[in-house]
């Protein structure tokens, strides 16, 4: 049974903190699909549409009949747990630092055997559920996990090292303010969040939550993520105990190009929605980065709060679903500067919500603060890089796959005339 | 010696003292809320070009971006709609001699201290000049808070209601124009209206009626306590801004010591 995870010890300021290090990246090409998959919390295999056979490790072509038709499928975690050994020692410094590490291979229902590592609460030969996780290195790996949960499961080194789960964390939400910083901020101390800090513009002006969110133990402290010199500020004071971040400033206004006639509220959104998390990354990605592996309470997850506009514009927000697809952008290159260090960034997508005011004309579905706070933890639990917090975002996604140009034909309807 | 080389030696010698009226322009200083619809003033920002490194190894310097509107600044009557048709309404066309002026000061800050909807009135604007004399052609008039000592949430003052600080009834800036000739009006206050003065008729009518009669605001300023109720100039030269409605300034004033 897994040992529940104690608070760490405050920090020894005679040590050097750990730099981060991390499995090993290369994959082939074919391989990325699982990656793709377990980025969403998915756990795919290759099925071969010509024989029907599924094949572990992913190739080019399928080992029964050649076929190169290898469509992705999600699999049935089932499993038994055949062999496995307990490394002692690696040329790896990533695996030589975290020794000694379980792997073995599991004989899925679903046909192939898999390699994977072992959750510490498997038995030998037990049935097992076998899921995709995203490591340090951003890559897709598989895990057996016991197959009915275990107390405290979550707390097993390896878990922690596939997760970016906010227990003991000290996360800071970009802006109090945001409709959705105060279920965020219960979510986060119901997962075990060792402290909330709360970023506030524009204190001035006074906003009906901040009493809640005082009530609830939040830090709430001065920042905007438009004014650079006060994103320097907060960085320098808490970049260093900054374990998960979690952009939620955000500038919405309806309109798109012509109906707006000036450029004054799409000036905000870009503030805002695009360099301020430009801003929000130069001040507190390097730090983050630097502490990715710095033990219990390691830095562990960015997270962006984007619409899912930033995938197909969706009228009649076309001007902040811009400034949203250049955020979306910017996360990407994000994930290519934090990958070294291993640091991950999810981007949680998000249709109409509930608690912003703009939404207000626009008929249900709308995604409530506390669902999107679900997803945000769960996803941090999980590991995840992409999250569809409801309806419209999955229906959204799975139409942009299907087709991008057939979804941005349907999103730009120009409505019937004579 | 001319006027103009005693005024310059008895500043020096500090016989005349230069009163600063001027907040700091700060990324955190409010500025006037409006309903989230309509466009919104922008709050003064600040942006690094370089400071001595690899962007520019020998100099610093800012970009500095802001709204007409911004911090302590000046109204010039083409930002009201009421002064829009008149001659040289824009901050670039105003003469120049309208920049340096008499002022006279009314002391509300007893009144704002125990109302924040304190109303400057036309029997106050009397019973000041009962003291101090009239008002004289061209001046500048102040109304003193001491508003500009709050910090914060305190500032604006807002509530669900909206914001609360004093300012003028209609029928006092109506009197300072029409009566008095007022070169312009000043406050405290992020606005020369109260901040209810929404509610008047007509809806803010320090704006309407001041900048509908080409007359001049003054705003967001600072430190009035410093300035007697008569006798100082003030000093208060707008960028010049094409077009422009207003701008940011420095605020000054000349003060002779007694």
């Amino acid at each position: 049974m897994t040992h529940p995870l104690s608070p760490p010890p405050k920090k020894d300021p005679q040590k050097r903190s750990v730099s981060p290090t991390r499995p090993p990246e290369v994959r082939s090409r074919a391989a990325l699909h699982l990656t793709a998959a377990a980025a969403e919390g998915r756990f795919a295999l290759q099925r071969c549409a010509d024989c029907g056979k599924v094949q572990y490790p992913p190739r080019d072509a399928c080992s029964a009949c050649l076929s190169t038709d290898l469509p992705w499928q999600d699999m049935a975690p089932g499993g038994t747990l055949i062999a496995e050994t307990t490394v002692q020692t690696s040329p790896r410094l990533y695996f030589r630092e975290r020794m000694p590490w379980r792997a073995g291979t599991v004989q899925l229902d679903a046909g192939p055997t898999v390699l994977a590592h072992i959750h510490g609460d498997v038995a030998r030969h037990a049935r097992v559920r076998v899921t995709a996780r995203l490591d340090q290195a951003g890559q897709g790996v598989l895990v057996a996990l016991p197959e009915t949960d275990t107390p405290n499961m979550k707390d097993d080194p390896l878990m922690r090292a596939l997760s970016a789960d906010p227990k003991h964390r000290r996360v800071l939400i970009t802006d109090a303010r945001s409709a959705q910083a105060l279920a965020l901020a219960r979510a986060l101390q119901k997962a075990g969040a060792a402290i909330i800090f709360a970023g506030e513009p524009e204190s001035w002006r006074p906003y009906p939550q901040r009493a809640e969110l005082e009530a609830l133990g939040v830090q709430i402290l001065p920042m905007d993520v438009t004014d650079t010199a006060s994103v320097k500020k907060l960085a320098g004071e808490i970049g260093g105990k900054t374990d998960i971040l979690i952009n939620t400033a955000r500038f919405l206004r309806p309109g798109g190009v012509l109906d707006r006639g000036d450029t004054g509220f799409a000036r905000d959104e870009l503030e805002v929605n695009y360099l301020g998390l430009m801003r929000l990354a130069q001040a507190f990605g390097p730090g983050m980065c630097a502490r990715a592996s710095d033990g219990v309470n390691a830095a562990a997850a960015w997270v962006n709060l984007l619409s899912v506009g930033a995938l197909s514009n969706a009228r009649p927000f076309g001007a902040y679903s811009a400034s949203q697809a250049g955020a979306y952008s910017l996360s990407q290159s994000l994930r290519a500067e934090f990958r070294p260090s291993g640091l991950r960034v999810m981007n949680v997508f998000f249709g109409p919500t509930e608690e912003d005011d703009w939404y207000q004309p626009l008929p249900p579905p709308r995604v409530t603060a506390s669902a999107l706070a679900r997803s945000v933890v769960d996803g941090l639990q999980r590991g995840l890089e992409d999250v569809w917090c409801g309806d419209i975002a999955q229906d959204l996604r799975d139409r942009f796959r299907r087709d991008p140009k057939v979804l941005e034909r349907e999103m730009t309807l120009g409505g019937e005339g004579a | 010696m001319s006027t103009l080389a005693n005024l310059a030696t008895r500043i020096a010698t500090g016989e005349i003292r230069v009163v600063d009226l001027t907040h700091t322009l700060d990324p955190d200083f409010p500025v006037i809320i409006l309903p989230p619809e309509f466009g919104q003033c922008a709050r003064f920002r600040m942006e690094e070009i370089s400071a001595y490194d690899h962007r520019g190894p020998a100099w610093k310097w800012h970009n500095i971006s802001m709204s007409e509107h911004t911090g302590t600044h000046f109204d010039a009557p083409a930002h009201w709609i009421s002064g829009r048709d008149l001659p040289r309404a824009a901050v670039d066309e105003i003469d120049p001699a309208n920049f340096i002026g008499p002022v006279c000061v009314i002391d509300c800050s007893d009144g704002a201290a125990e109302d924040e909807d304190f109303e400057l009135t036309v029997p106050l604007i009397e019973g000041w000049e009962a003291a101090h004399g009239r008002i004289p052609a061209g001046a500048w008039v102040l109304m003193r808070t001491d508003w500009s000592k709050r910090r914060g949430a305190e500032y604006l003052n807002m509530r669900e209601d909206g914001p609360h600080s004093p300012g003028p009834t209609p029928e006092a800036i109506r009197f300072l124009i029409e009566q008095r000739d007022i070169r312009g009006f000043g406050v405290e206050t992020v606005g020369t209206d109260a901040g209810q003065g929404n509610h008047y008729i007509p809806p803010y009518p320090a704006h309407y009626y001041l900048h509908g009669a080409g007359r001049f605001g003054l705003q967001c300023l600072s430190d009035l306590d410093q300035l007697p109720p008569t006798g100082a100039v003030l000093i208060a030269a707008p960028l010049k801004i094409k077009n422009g409605t207003g701008s940011p300034l420095r605020v000054l004033a000349l003060v002779e010591e007694t």
